[in-house]
C-alpha cells in the first residue's frame, strides 16, 4: 500500500507530466484504448488500471483522432491531453475501423511514433497481415486478457523511443515468442513464467500467423 | 454451518454448475480476477451493461428481419456485435448461437434466422436468469459480513 508521501510523489510527477507534455516523466502509462463497444471499453479500462495504466476509453476512430489532436477539422496546438503511450484499438468499428484509424495515425508525422495495437474477435489472417503490414505493433485477438496487456505493457516500458527500427525488429521477435506461448487455446496450459522462446526473424511473422490461425 | 458459510458455498456450487453447463467459460472467470476491492462491484457492473446492450441488440436483429426487404448484412452487423459482447463476459452459450446465426445471415435464409434469434433471445434470458442469481447470492454474502 502507498504511503501518503508517495502518492504525493506520483501525483506531483503527474502533474508536472502534464504541463511538461512528456510523460517519461511518469512511471505509468497512458493508453488510449478505442471500441464502440461499451461492454469491451469497460473490460479494457479495467485490464489496463489493474496493470497500472492511465486509460482513455473512447468509442470511435473519429473520437480518438480528436482526442490525438488531428482532427482535420480544429486547428490543434498540441495535444488535448496527456502524451498517449500507446493506443489500442478495435479492428471492427462503425465508420473509421481500426485499420483506417491505424493508417491515419501512421502517416502522420506527429503521431506514428506511437505504437498501435489491433484488436478482434476475428482470427482472419488477411486482416492481421493488413495491419501488421501498415506499422501495428501486434494483433490481439479478443477477448484479451490480462496476460496480452501485462506483456504489452512489459514491451512499451522497455524500448520507448530508443534506437527505433532495429530494437522494433527485436522487439518484434521478443512479441512472436510471447504470442507463441500465450497464443490460447483453451486445452493448452501457458505458463506466463517460463522462459521465453525466440523466434528467428524471418519465421517470427509467419509463427505469429500460425499461432493465430491455430486459435480456433 | 452458518449462513455466510453456507451462501459462499451456495455461490461456489453455482459457478460451477453454469461452467460445467457450458452458459460461461473461462473468460467469466478471468473477469473475475479482474476484481478486487479496489473494483468490488466489477463483474456486476459489466454484465449490467452487457445486459441493457444485449437487449438492444436483439430488438434491432428483430426490426431487422422485420423489414420487408431483409437486409441481412444488417441483421449479421447486429449479430457481430452480440457475438463480440458475449465473447467478452464469457457467455459460451450465446456467443456460440450467434456464430450459428451468422451462418443463416449468410446463406440469406429468413427462416432459419428468425428461428434462430427465437433461440437467442430463450438463451440469452436463461443466462440473465442465471446471472442475476448469483449475483444476488453475492449480495447476500456481503449483507452477512456486516
Amino acid at each position: 500500500m502507498a504511503t501518503a508521501g508517495e502518492v504525493f510523489r506520483r501525483s506531483l510527477t503527474e502533474t508536472v507530466g502534464q504541463v511538461c507534455d512528456d510523460s517519461s516523466s511518469s512511471s505509468e502509462l497512458h493508453v488510449l484504448a478505442v471500441d464502440d463497444s461499451l461492454v469491451d471499453r469497460k473490460v479494457i479500462e479495467r485490464l489496463l488500471k489493474i496493470s497500472s495504466c492511465k486509460v482513455t476509453a473512447v468509442e470511435s476512430g473519429t473520437r480518438a483522432l480528436q482526442y490525438l489532436g488531428l482532427d482535420g477539422e480544429r486547428a490543434s496546438v498540441g495535444f488535448n491531453g496527456l502524451k498517449v503511450n500507446l493506443i489500442m484499438t478495435d479492428y471492427s468499428m462503425p465508420g473509421m475501423t481500426g485499420y483506417e484509424l491505424l493508417k491515419k495515425i501512421k502517416e502522420s508525422s506527429v503521431l506514428r511514433e506511437i505504437p498501435v495495437v489491433v484488436m478482434s474477435s476475428e482470427n482472419i489472417l488477411t486482416r492481421i497481415d493488413r495491419c501488421l503490414e501498415e506499422g501495428a505493433e501486434e494483433f490481439l485477438l479478443k477477448p484479451v486478457k490480462l496476460d496480452d496487456v501485462k506483456r504489452l505493457k512489459d514491451f512499451i516500458m522497455k524500448g520507448d523511443g530508443k534506437d527505433g527500427g532495429e530494437t522494433r525488429i527485436l522487439k518484434r521477435k521478443q512479441l512472436d515468442g510471447y504470442a507463441s506461448l500465450s497464443s490460447p487455446s483453451p486445452s493448452v496450459a501457458c505458463d506466463p513464467s517460463s522462459p521465453l522462446m525466440p523466434s528467428s526473424s524471418p519465421s517470427a511473422r509467419s509463427s505469429k500467423r500460425a499461432k493465430l490461425r491455430n486459435k480456433d | 454451518m452458518d449462513v455466510m458459510t453456507q451462501l459462499q458455498r451456495q455461490w461456489r456450487e453455482h459457478t460451477a454448475y453454469l461452467r460445467k453447463e457450458g452458459y460461461l467459460d473461462d473468460q467469466f472467470e478471468q473477469l473475475q480476477k479482474l476484481q478486487d476491492e479496489n473494483s468490488p462491484d466489477f463483474v456486476a457492473e459489466v454484465v449490467s451493461i452487457f445486459f441493457d446492450d444485449s437487449e438492444k441488440l436483439l430488438n434491432n436483429m428483430a426490426g431487422a428481419l422485420e423489414q420487408k426487404v431483409v437486409d441481412f448484412k444488417q441483421v449479421d452487423a447486429h449479430v457481430h456485435q452480440f457475438k463480440g459482447s458475449s465473447a467478452s463476459i464469457g457467455a459460451m452459450r450465446v456467443k456460440n448461437l450467434c456464430i450459428e446465426f451468422r451462418n443463416h445471415c449468410e446463406a440469406q435464409s429468413l427462416e432459419e434466422c428468425v428461428r434462430c434469434l427465437r433461440k437467442l433471445r430463450y438463451e440469452y434470458s436463461l443466462l440473465k436468469n442465471q446471472l442475476e442469481y448469483l449475483f444476488k447470492l453475492e449480495q447476500q454474502i456481503r449483507a452477512a459480513v456486516v
